[in-house]
């Protein structure tokens, strides 16, 4: 499951490709990309397949173009403060990639807390704006340490809400509802089953799908014809390293 | 015009056990810690703390003011998690009312408006409803269109005894002006609340904050206010841009104190048990390495 993958391209940049390609034919809508691997992705995708994308600086406004992680100098082209984000939300003009500590087969996810509510065992960053993302606009998960611990049979808290969730909330809970799919460092997943349950999309080169098993506590879908995850392109290639990315940050978040 | 000129310390003192106390800001940005810090030295107890959390979540857990806290997250920013909150969360110490983002800021924007609710799909299915007992769904009244009969979130107001925020500059009569990128929620925390303050980094005569800037940035009027106190480098360890960005190290220095109880009793000590001349001359003296 370690080492470089074929051709010398790392699992993170295959991660990166993986992670792009969420927005493949999204057009203009506010791509939220959380995590290291996710920002390159939206950059690469907004450089190359997906050029109406609008990326914010992070903090209150609207971005020109795609520009290097980390990067001092950029275009701030319109406002965009906390309280605009939510017109947006509200809207549906967005796609979000968020992380999340636990992922299960339904598609819900938590990023508040693991164990019992009055007392967790541990407490992380707490719900944020989940619920509200997962039923107003097209949201998918980045999941770094691909184990039984991150994809688990049911979450400790439901943030972002899954497939069965919205269908028992309701038509208001449904309409917008759009959980696309889940990015780990072992593949790519997504819900377009009858049951709209959690199945392998692909696997990452040089990761074994009995490896991706292994490491998720509950049963995938498996097609008949799992895929490989793609590698990026030559051109793709030289924007991940050369532009976007060049001190190598995305090496950090998924080890090779 | 009214003078609205008050102090921190008549601030704190209008705070009870028990209070419902509103802060403004977003995490570890314009925090108005000065107010912050007089709670956790001579505050009340009981506290409801009402927040986009930061560093003002994780010291009023970490003194204890804090029985509960209701917010969507508690973040440093550039620390992620603040270790403070964690330990008050995994030690059984404060109760917590989670809600979406989303969900807060209606919360707030209804008790400005004085309506019990407002809806919105933000929280259906989610385990915010299912943690918080008191709320409850409304269904659309209207029976056209895609969202004939909608079961909404009916998110209830969020009422504040007490709201603070922290502005760049204000005048006497209580108008506040914002030079960052982002006046977040603090006109809504306000509105949301009885009793109203603001902290400035500096308080200028009515009619003198339109030579600092555009009137745009004078987003909170005097009809939001009740008092205003001068609090220079009020927002510290948190940025108050452009006046001055986080102070990192420092930020980095009160995340440590959480690892055991006697390198918080020295942190306590040094920058919390201090009035706040004192723990900006302990600050000073720590970036000096002294």
């Amino acid at each position: 499951m370690t080492g470089p993958a074929e051709h010398g391209v790392t699992r993170a940049e295959i991660c990166v490709v993986a992670c792009a390609e969420v927005w493949r034919g999204d057009g203009e809508v506010m791509a939220s990309p959380f995590g290291t691997i996710p920002a390159i992705g939206a950059r690469l995708a907004l450089r190359t397949f997906a050029p109406d994308l609008v990326l914010t600086d992070g903090e209150a406004a609207l971005i020109e173009g795609a520009p290097p992680l980390g990067a001092r100098l950029v275009t701030r082209t319109a406002a965009m403060p906390y309280r605009s984000v939510f017109n947006v939300v509200w809207s549906g003009r967005r796609h979000i990639m968020m992380m999340a500590s636990q992922i299960d087969r339904d598609g819900n996810q938590n990023l508040s807390a693991i164990g019992d509510r009055e007392r967790p065992r541990v407490q992380l960053i707490g719900v944020r704006g989940a619920p509200g993302n997962s039923v107003n606009h097209p949201t998918s998960y980045w999941v770094p340490d691909h184990s039984p611990r991150s994809f688990v049979a049911e979450v400790d808290v439901v943030c972002g809400v899954g497939f069965s969730r919205a269908a028992a909330a309701g038509p208001a809970a449904t309409r917008y509802h759009d959980v696309r799919r889940v990015v780990s460092n072992l593949g790519v997943f997504d819900f377009d089953t009858p049951e709209r349950v959690m199945a392998v999309r692909s696997v990452h080169p040089g990761v074994a799908l009995d490896d991706v098993m292994a490491a998720t506590g509950f049963e995938l879908v498996v097609p008949a014809d799992v895929r490989t995850t793609r590698l990026p392109t030559p051109d793709e290639l030289a924007l991940i390293r050369d532009v976007l990315d060049p001190t190598g940050l995305r090496e950090r978040e998924v080890a090779s | 015009m009214p003078d609205k000129r008050t102090t921190v310390e008549e601030i704190v003192a209008e705070l009870r056990p028990g209070m419902t106390v509103g802060i403004g800001g977003w995490g570890s940005r314009r925090k108005p810690m000065a107010v912050v810090r007089a709670i956790c030295r001579a505050g009340p107890g009981d506290l409801t703390v009402v927040a986009y959390g930061g560093p003002d979540v994780g010291l009023l857990c970490a003194t204890g003011r804090a029985t509960r806290v209701v917010c969507s997250f508690v973040t440093l920013d550039s620390v992620p998690l603040d270790p403070h909150w964690r330990a008050a969360r995994q030690q059984g110490r404060v109760s917590l009312t989670e809600l979406d983002e989303g969900m807060f800021y209606l919360g707030l924007q209804a008790a400005a408006w004085r309506v019990p609710f407002l809806p919105t799909r933000a929280g259906l299915g989610a385990d915010v409803l299912l943690t918080n007992p008191d709320l409850a769904t409304v269904r659309s009244p209207y029976s056209d269109g895609p969202d004939a009969g909608a079961e909404l979130v009916a998110m209830p107001a969020l009422h504040l005894d007490v709201a603070i925020v922290h502005a760049n500059r204000a005048d006497t009569s209580g108008n506040a002006q914002m030079l960052g990128p982002d006046p977040y929620f603090d006109d809504l925390f306000l509105g949301a609340a009885a009793r109203r303050f603001v902290t400035a980094e500096e308080v200028v005569a009515p009619g003198e904050l339109a030579e600092h800037g555009p009137v745009g940035t004078v987003s909170l009027h005097r009809l939001l206010t009740d008092g205003v106190a001068e609090t220079p480098m009020g927002a510290h360890f948190t940025s108050c841009d452009p006046d001055y960005g986080r102070d990192e190290a420092f930020q980095k220095r009160y995340a440590a104190s959480a690892a055991d109880p006697e390198v918080w009793s020295a942190f306590r000590e040094r920058f919390v048990d201090v009035d706040e001349a004192g723990y900006h001359a302990a600050v000073a003296a720590e970036r000096e390495g002294r």
